[in-house]
């Protein structure tokens, strides 16, 4: 039996709502194996999401699970962090859910470098309301409100988090799911806001749209599509522009890994230093 | 003035404005956890605690707008924690998506609105009572609410740890409206001895982990509440849910749960609905009013009786749900009802439901950022005598 066979929830109606094919089967189940290497209490996580395909991995798993609005789940994790921070507190986002209308919640949160761990699963469409433009579709791609192709250009979620001052930064894939597994235990770990973008395959939707073919299609398309950070970081010490044109490649790996100073602690430490010149006779009993 | 509920006051007398005692009182009833964003005419309430919180070992943190004010609220009080924020109009209305959300998954909060004239950013620094319909419908969806309205400094003290408790005992959001005058005029309070407070606690789960419902249809319709990280896993959502928290379309349990979430304010209104009459016995004429309104309203009937005409006052200090029995109970006695209120008619419509036709029922409002005055509610009054 595998590891995700003992954080399913016995008592939750199965099947689960994705549809065959998808990705984000294989991305919780990285989520899940990362929080069993790491010997988390399962008492201790809690795992919130906004609104989507993506949102409804929580109820599967036995968690405390919390399935918010849509967009506005790292606002729910920043207040139950601050009330209990001895807890592991991770979001699991759709890229529309985090990136448009959770755009705001998304870049404070990695201003506040506040010690959460959110999960990006980018299926570059709205899958759940079923295959509108996101702010990750790329430009010149099919939605359904993008009949004549999307001249919208796309964010780059690793760029943006790493520029909003996010101080953990990785993107996988659903192909390399080991590496993905990697990077979350990684981001898990590390003390600050962490972002793990997960690129996911949608072959009902996106994928159809496009005309990607399959799940093995779409997947193969991963394989030789995603290019490690460290081949390309040469490039980028030559470039003026750090993005650089990447002709539509994925690139995969670490952006950003650094310890700075964090939110949740300083508050408490700051608490602290109050009360205890409050012990030194100044302040009301 | 006969009260039907109050907080004993006998502690030490202070110099409060509304705002400040808004948060004397929810520091007395055991506030935690605040997140919100600056507006006026509320800020004065996220300034204290920014100062008061930490020193008590609790948490406030400036968000980066309402809504996430209204989504960190959540989380912290689902981690166990007594949690609020403030706003006034516009801010309020940015809460309504995960206000709508706290009322569904039944999590305990306050939020305070302290009402200016609007609509849209309208009278930042001036009064208004235009959100009192907002408050019982501005969310989405079919819920319960309860909302406050204090009409003095202290009672906004009081009012405020009332709004705790009814969250806490309730399961359920709990809305605090002042208006602009009464959350930034100043009064004589009488705090109250932290003895003297009843406060009130989330029922907590004595079940093994295994056999807990979060959503179980409890004989008193208000299912005990773990706090997230106790040990017990259960899932919250805003999609409707069977009793162990888990989505369901099945008709059967979407009605038991609406039903229920409804039952446990309707069955309790007797518990709720705070409200005082005043010289109301004998009154021909009886006046509605909250907040700053009734204020002037009270001393309109003063003047009046002291001129022969009956006049009494009915003020809702629960304005949802709405003291209907009150209103009932005159209902046949008056000869006509006079609702005054800084809007453009709202309370106004629950009242003439209610009256349906057995008196006679009139509107007087003003919407232009000032106070109504006694003078022109006894003219009214004399004009149409
Ligand atoms: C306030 C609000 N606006 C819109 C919606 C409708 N809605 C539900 S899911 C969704 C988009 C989801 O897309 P994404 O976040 O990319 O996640 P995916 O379903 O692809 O995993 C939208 C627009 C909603 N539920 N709430």
């Amino acid at each position: 039996m595998s590891v995700i066979h003992e954080y399913i929830r016995s008592t939750k109606k199965f099947p689960h709502l994705w549809c065959p094919g998808c990705g984000y089967g294989v991305g919780l189940s990285a989520l899940v194996r990362a929080i069993d290497s790491l010997g988390y209490s399962r008492n201790d996580v809690i795992l919130i999401s906004g609104i989507g395909c993506a949102a409804r991995a929580p109820v599967y798993v036995d968690f405390n699970t919390l399935h918010t609005t849509h967009g506005r789940a790292l606002s729910f994790a920043t207040g139950i962090k601050l009330v209990k921070p001895h807890l592991h507190v991770i979001v699991i986002m759709g890229d529309g859910d985090a990136l448009a209308i959770g755009g705001n919640h998304f870049i404070h949160s990695c201003r506040r470098n506040i010690d959460l761990t959110a999960i990006v699963f980018n299926n570059r469409i709205y899958g759940m309301t079923g295959g509108q433009c996101s702010p990750t579709t790329p430009k010149g791609d099919r939605a359904t409100t993008a009949p004549y192709d999307n001249f919208d250009t796309s964010f780059d979620i690793c760029n943006l988090a790493v520029g909003a001052g996010a101080s953990f930064v990785a993107r996988g894939t659903t192909y390399y799911a080991k590496q993905t597994e990697r990077f979350i235990k990684m981001a898990l770990a590390h003390k600050g806001f962490s972002v793990v973008e997960v690129i996911s395959q949608c072959p009902t939707i996106y994928g159809r749209l496009n005309k990607m073919g399959g799940p093995v299609e779409m997947l193969k398309w991963q394989r030789d599509n995603a290019i490690p950070l460290e081949k390309v970081r040469q490039r980028w010490s030559d470039s003026t522009d750090p993005a650089g044109d990447l002709g539509g490649k994925i690139l995969t790996g670490i952006f950003v890994n650094r310890e700075t100073s964090e939110f949740v602690s300083e508050y408490y430490a700051m608490v602290a230093r109050l009360n205890g010149s409050r012990k030194n006779g100044e302040a009301k009993t | 003035m006969r009260t039907k509920k109050s907080i004993k006051t006998n502690g030490t007398a202070r110099l409060l404005q509304g705002n400040e005692a808004c948060v004397h009182g929810a520091l007395l009833a055991g506030v935690r956890f605040f997140a919100g964003y600056p507006i006026t005419p509320s800020t004065e309430i996220a300034e204290l605690l920014a100062h008061e919180l930490p020193r008590v070992g609790g948490v406030f943190v400036q968000m980066e707008d309402e809504i996430a004010g209204m989504g960190a609220v959540i989380g912290a009080s689902l981690a166990g924690a007594k949690a609020m924020t403030a706003t006034s109009g516009p801010g309020f209305s940015l809460k309504q998506e995960n206000l709508g959300y706290a009322s569904f998954t039944e999590v305990p909060c306050v939020i305070v609105n302290v009402m200016r004239g609007g609509p849209s950013t309208g009278l930042p620094t001036a009064v208004g009572q235009g959100d009192i319909m907002q408050a019982r419908w501005g969310t989405h969806g079919d819920h319960p609410i309860i909302a406050l309205a204090p009409w003095s400094v202290n009672e906004t003290l009081r009012l405020t740890i009332q709004a705790f408790n009814f969250s806490e005992k309730y399961r359920t959001p709990v809305i605090l409206l002042l208006d602009e005058v009464i959350g930034h005029m100043r009064e004589k309070v009488n705090m109250p001895k932290k003895s003297a407070i009843e406060v009130v606690e989330r029922k907590r789960p004595d079940v093994p982990a295994h056999a807990y419902q979060p959503y179980e249809m409890t004989a008193d319709l208000v299912p005990p509440f773990a706090d997230f990280g106790s040990g017990y896993r259960y899932h919250v959502t805003g999609l409707a849910h069977d009793q162990w928290g888990f989505p369901t379309t099945r008709p059967d349990e979407v009605k038991s749960l609406v039903s229920r979430l409804r039952d446990k304010i309707e069955n309790n209104r007797a518990d709720i609905c705070l409200s005082e009459e005043y010289r109301c016995e004998d009154a021909e004429h009886i006046l509605v009013a909250v907040g700053s309104a009734a204020r002037s309203a009270r001393e309109a009937v003063e003047q009046a009786r002291k001129k022969g005409i009956k006049v009494g006052l009915i003020r809702p200090l629960t304005v949802w749900p709405f003291p209907r029995r009150l209103v009932l109970h005159y209902a046949p006695l008056a000869r006509r009802f006079v609702v005054v209120e800084l809007n453009l008619g709202q309370i106004v419509l629950e009242v003439e439901r209610l009256v349906a036709g057995k008196a006679k029922v009139e509107s007087l409002t003003r919407y232009d950022g000032e106070l109504i005055t006694p003078a022109e509610i006894i003219s009214r009054l004399v004009e149409e005598e």
